[in-house]
């Protein structure tokens, strides 16, 4: 496929629906459905100025924060798990109990323990993207080669080689899977807990906008937080084509 | 150096059990090459797997080097029959072979040329760059040889080793296994199919019978040990010692009847 077809297609469909949003909305007088181009007015002046700095970066931010810590945590405890068939009978049913709990509704409980502040929104993300990581880090951690495993263990390769070279490999597809899922839920949580109790926050503003019936700003705030997840997966794209080079390589 | 006493295997588990290995008793001097014989699913591969201790055995013993095996033993190699699936991936050519030496106390540059002179005695000079995947099986059965080459271990267990190459390929193969072992004084262990290769290749033919395993019979090859590929192979001697490895493996692959009229 060439580059100029690629990028065609790429950009045909977000193009057509752009321009069909234009179109239809443009006479538009209903309130709560403003014109897209009084929406667009609306995001250069809403967004290009101090937000970036009050808004959008702490919540980028928190949502980063959030993000790592459940990267560490659930490839950390997912190896052990996935390492040693007693750990997981013991703790699976835990593990499924606790994922089972939709996230959002920790936040109440997660206010009580770790205040309205940046933890607490933190702690909302690393509940929520943890679950994908860590059950995926399980399987692939599982499904390791035993010629693999055997080789290591012949040529003794042992120890943080072993997990260096054979675990985290094996179990990378995998846990790039888990780390995909993750971050869309990261996403979604890092709104969440910033409409519940705070003073910033991309949430926060949307809901602002909304209750002070600014409703273009509302619309352009929604409009954002697509344009961010869409350069966020980018983003992990291209950090995936790094990390997996070799799996998409041989298929 | 290498000792395998009544070894007796059976796998049980999912509804099956199978006695892979009967009755198993063999002994490898240090610094022999002796080739395995067998039919398809005696128990070769299972028997390299409890040599190198990566399967407990049912019943008997193994010492290598005086000492039971309970886990893989210090200055083994194998090349595992499996050859494709026992590459890493996700490391190049040049990797995969180097990465068994990292605990060894080599410098950065003596590692290199390890790696380099080991793939460049396979012939793949030019393919340290690439990904196993990218190679062809015959390839890939060359890198893991090349691999067990360069850890220079002091027993090496071959599993079919030359299965996925063509003719001039193997007699090149077979010619640096043998040129390898008389440089390192290594202890050889090396399953086969091919006939012709055991009686080449060894210095001691093991025929084994169909499951559940034990010794046919022990051959020693009386061929001189400078061997090459023409005038060995056109050697009387080695044909007599062929047709009687032959004859062997024949009786043991006929039913069990059959078996018993013809030796
Ligand atoms: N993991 C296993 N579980 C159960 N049975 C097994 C297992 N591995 C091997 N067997 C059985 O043990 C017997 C011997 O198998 P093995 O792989 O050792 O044969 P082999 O001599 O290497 O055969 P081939 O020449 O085809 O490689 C076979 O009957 C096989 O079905
Ligand atoms: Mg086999």
């Amino acid at each position: 496929m060439t580059i100029l077809r690629r990028t065609a297609l790429v950009f045909g469909l977000p193009s057509v629906l752009f321009a069909a949003w234009w179109v239809f909305s443009a006479g538009s007088v209903d309130f709560y459905r403003p014109p897209l181009s009084s929406i667009l007015a609306a995001f250069a002046e809403t967004w290009f100025g101090s937000r970036i700095r009050d808004d959008v970066l702490p919540s980028l931010l928190r949502l980063a924060a959030g993000y790592s810590l459940a990267l560490v945590l659930g490839i950390g405890l997912g190896v052990l798990i996935g390492l040693s068939p007693r750990l997981r009978i013991a703790v699976e049913p835990v593990l499924e109990f606790l994922r089972a709990i939709p996230p959002p509704v920790l936040v109440p409980i997660l206010i009580l323990f770790a205040g309205i502040g940046d933890l607490m929104k933190v702690l909302v993300v690393v509940s929520g993207c943890v679950w994908p990581i860590l059950l995926n880090t399980v399987e692939g951690v599982r499904a390791i080669d035993p010629v693999l495993a055997d080789t290591c263990k012949a040529y003794g390769i042992r120890g943080a080689d072993r997990l260096r070279h054979l675990v985290l490999r094996s179990a990378s597809p995998q846990i790039v899977t888990g780390a995909r899922q993750a971050l869309s839920v990261g996403i979604i949580l890092m709104v969440i807990s910033e409409m519940f109790a705070a003073s910033s926050g991309l949430g926060f503003t949307v809901v602002q906008f909304q209750r002070g019936f600014q409703i273009p700003e509302m619309w352009s705030g929604v409009l954002l937080l697509g344009l961010l997840g869409v350069l966020l997966s980018g983003l992990f794209r291209l950090v995936e084509r790094r990390v997996l080079a070799w799996y998409h390589g041989q298929r | 150096m290498l000792d395998v006493k009544h070894l007796r295997k059976v796998y049980s588990g999912h509804g099956r059990t199978v006695e892979a290995i009967g009755d198993l008793t063999f002994h490898v001097a240090a610094g022999e090459f002796v080739t395995v014989v067998g039919p398809s699913g005696c128990g070769k591969t299972t028997l390299l797997r409890c040599i190198a201790g990566l399967l407990p055995a049912t019943a008997g013993e193994i010492r290598v080097d005086g000492r039971p095996v309970s886990g893989p033993p210090p200055g083994l190699a194998v090349v595992f029959q499996e050859y494709g699936r026992s590459l890493f991936p996700w490391l190049r050519v040049a990797d995969n072979v180097a990465l068994p030496l990292r605990r060894r106390k080599l410098s950065t540059v003596e590692r290199r040329k390890r790696v380099h002179d080991a793939l460049a005695a396979v012939g793949l000079h030019d393919s340290l760059e690439a990904f196993p995947w990218q190679l062809s099986g015959g390839m890939q059965q060359r890198v893991a040889i090349a691999r067990a080459v360069a850890y220079e271990p002091r027993v090496l267990l071959m599993d079919e080793p030359f299965a996925a190459v063509d003719a001039q390929t193997r007699a090149d193969l077979e010619d640096l296994v043998r040129d390898v072992w008389r440089q390192l004084r290594i202890t050889m262990v090396f399953v086969t199919h091919d006939i012709d290769e055991a009686v080449y290749l060894g210095q001691r033919v093991v025929m084994l019978s169909r499951s559940p395993t034990h010794v046919l019979d022990e051959l020693t090859v009386d061929l001189p040990d400078e061997r090459d590929q023409l005038g060995t192979r056109s050697d009387p001697g080695f044909s007599k010692l062929r047709a009687r490895v032959y004859s062997q493996i024949r009786a043991a692959k006929a039913p069990v009847d059959l078996g018993k009229t013809a030796s």
